[in-house]
């Protein structure tokens, strides 16, 4: 069964289309990249297969199933946020989440549910910060004991909304080697949404790119081509391959992306993506 | 001491009892109110429950009914008005200067006693009546109720909006039934110590906790006996003084537990963290 099923799939707001007839299997342990241009649709597909969205035309399954809030299938890795540093909640309480935030009564420890936290953080390396306020680690440390909560219940699909955002590069590293080694030992399927293909691209199996209303589906080799990119874009597109990075270049600066809602400005260190290094939120 | 004396007199043990109560359930929110940057939303429910409460005087001699009328329809405007915070609290500051106008013009008509329009503004523990008492354990007992059921979600839901949504928790539900614990516990706090201080035990206790553990069970137990000691003792030693408000003692008391909490609190900074961390790594 795959763990991700879209068949004919659309999505508009009013009258702007995000993707049209979209179809997508993403088998168990596949590693799919969400790539394209603010306000291309690619949160949006997360919020569908979170179950938080409906789509306009078309289905979609999450490991057979319509997809529904809560589901225990799915695991979810936001982008890093800044925490208050006076926030009364410690590494081991936002992993403790991923296992029963949303059940009722009050969070007590219990043997079971500490060994499995535990465990969870060891299995990400976090030992040794979990005890510290959040607001008091790193976008690295945070984001390791995010993929912590999201792992925590054993899900059949990681889904991932710009993980690596306003992380350095070693910490991009990490964060990504620990969620490609995850999906190899436990089969979880990956989908991540990215402006920046390079941090992930050893770990890639797939690439959706979804522009303007328009979508390419295949390997990073397939898809991000000048040709390819040209097409979906409608405009010149010149893909380079520097050092085992891609390098997308367009042609008119006035593409490839579309305002966002709030400018969340993001130095694009790698020259990776697309042009311009603004997203919407 | 005239102080144990009045101990065995009823009104000195109403007093005490609701003072408790009040620090419970104030304690118990206080935590979420700061996590959720609600301060000004205290304030504001407050400041409205005494224009509903200088109404109620006016109508019908109940301050008490008048003052939740007010802090529940401000909780339902302002969960009404929803998610941003700074929208919010734009929001919350127009409606608490008006809100504040009328209640000013409706005391303004009041022709009653003079003490009664003070004691909505500054709490009068002393003249707790039985039906008042009760209406305030009713109060607490409703609000521990649902915390304890709500706890664990909201927890979430405070800390971490977007991912408590995505993992099926109905975020804006918990924020709203939050408004109507904040506004059931404002009341029955405004009766401790008045509607204008309802902060020294809705947020400082909360505010001292944290000072000294990040672990979220333990602040809001720290934070239920601080507004405790705060309450009681407050009321206490305005039973030894008897010149000087209970609400002085209260906010005092609240205060310099802060101010120690905050002088003495073992808090980590970021580099004393990073300074244990790199003894560890190297270790």
């Amino acid at each position: 069964m795959p763990a991700v099923r879209l068949r004919d799939a659309s999505m508009a707001y009013g009258t702007r289309v995000l993707f049209e007839h979209l179809d997508l299997e993403l088998a168990p342990g596949e590693f799919l990249a969400v790539l394209g241009p603010n306000g291309s649709g690619k949160t949006t597909l997360l919020r569908i297969l979170l179950g938080l969205t409906r789509l306009a035309a078309g289905t979609a399954e999450v490991n057979g199933r319509a997809p529904r809030r809560g589901s225990p299938d799915l695991g979810y890795v936001p982008q890093q946020r800044a925490f208050d540093p006076d926030l009364p909640i410690r590494g081991r309480d936002l992993v403790r989440f991923g296992l029963d935030g949303h059940r009722r009564g009050l969070p007590f420890d219990n043997r079971q549910s500490r060994a499995r936290v535990d465990d969870a953080i060891r299995s990400v390396g976090a030992e040794r910060y979990a005890g510290a306020p959040i607001g008091l680690l790193s976008g690295g440390e945070q984001q390791r004991l995010r993929i912590a909560q999201a792992l925590i219940g054993d899900p059949k699909v990681l889904l991932c909304d710009e993980p690596l955002l306003s992380l350095d590069l070693s910490h991009q590293q990490a964060v990504s080697e620990l969620i490609d080694a995850r999906r190899r030992a436990s089969g979880t399927a990956v989908v991540f949404v990215t402006h920046e293909i390079n941090p992930i691209l050893p770990y890639v199996d797939r690439v959706l790119y979804l522009v303007g209303g328009r979508w390419a589906v295949g390997t990073p080799a397939e898809v991000l081509t000048s040709d390819g990119l040209s097409e979906l874009y409608g405009i010149d597109i010149d893909v380079i391959e520097v050092r085992g990075r891609i390098i997308v270049v367009g042609s008119d600066e006035s593409t490839p992306t579309e305002p966002g809602g709030h400018h969340h400005h993001h130095h694009d260190h790698h020259g990776a993506g697309h042009g311009h290094g603004t997203r919407s939120h | 001491m005239t102080g144990a004396l009045y101990l065995s007199q009823p009104f000195a043990q109403h007093a005490l009892i609701a003072g408790a109560l009040v620090a419970v359930t104030c304690g118990l929110i206080g935590p979420f109110v700061v996590t959720r940057g609600m301060a000004f939303a205290v304030h504001g429910t407050s400041e409205l429950a005494f224009t509903g409460a200088a109404a109620g005087l006016l109508v019908d001699n109940n301050p008490i009914g008048g003052a939740l009328v007010g802090a529940l329809v401000v909780a339902m405007v302002i969960g009404a008005l929803g998610v941003r915070e700074r929208e919010r609290d734009s929001a919350i500051g127009v409606i608490l200067a008006f809100g504040l106008g009328m209640g000013v013009l409706l005391l303004g008509y009041y022709r009653g006693f003079a003490t009664a329009a003070t004691n909505i503004l500054f709490g009068n523990i002393f003249g707790v009546s039985n039906d008042q008492l009760l209406a305030l354990v009713g109060i607490g007992v409703g609000v521990v109720l649902v915390m304890s059921f709500v706890y664990r979600p909201l927890l979430f839901a405070s800390v971490d909006a977007d991912v408590a949504a995505a993992r099926g928790v109905p975020v804006r539900l918990l924020g709203f039934v939050f408004l109507v614990v904040l506004a059931l516990t404002v009341t029955a706090a405004a009766q401790v110590v008045g509607t204008l201080l309802v902060l020294s035990l809705a947020i400082t206790p909360a505010a001292a906790a944290q000072r000294w553990t990040p672990n979220p069970l333990r602040v809001t137990a720290l934070s239920i006996v601080f507004a405790l000691v705060a309450a009681d003792g407050g009321i206490l030693a305005s039973l030894a003084s008897t010149t000087v408000k209970p609400s002085v003692f209260v906010t005092s008391i609240s205060f310099g537990i802060y101010l120690v909490s905050r002088l003495l609190g073992p808090r980590l900074t970021r580099r004393s963290r990073r300074a244990v961390a790199d003894t560890v790594a190297s270790a």
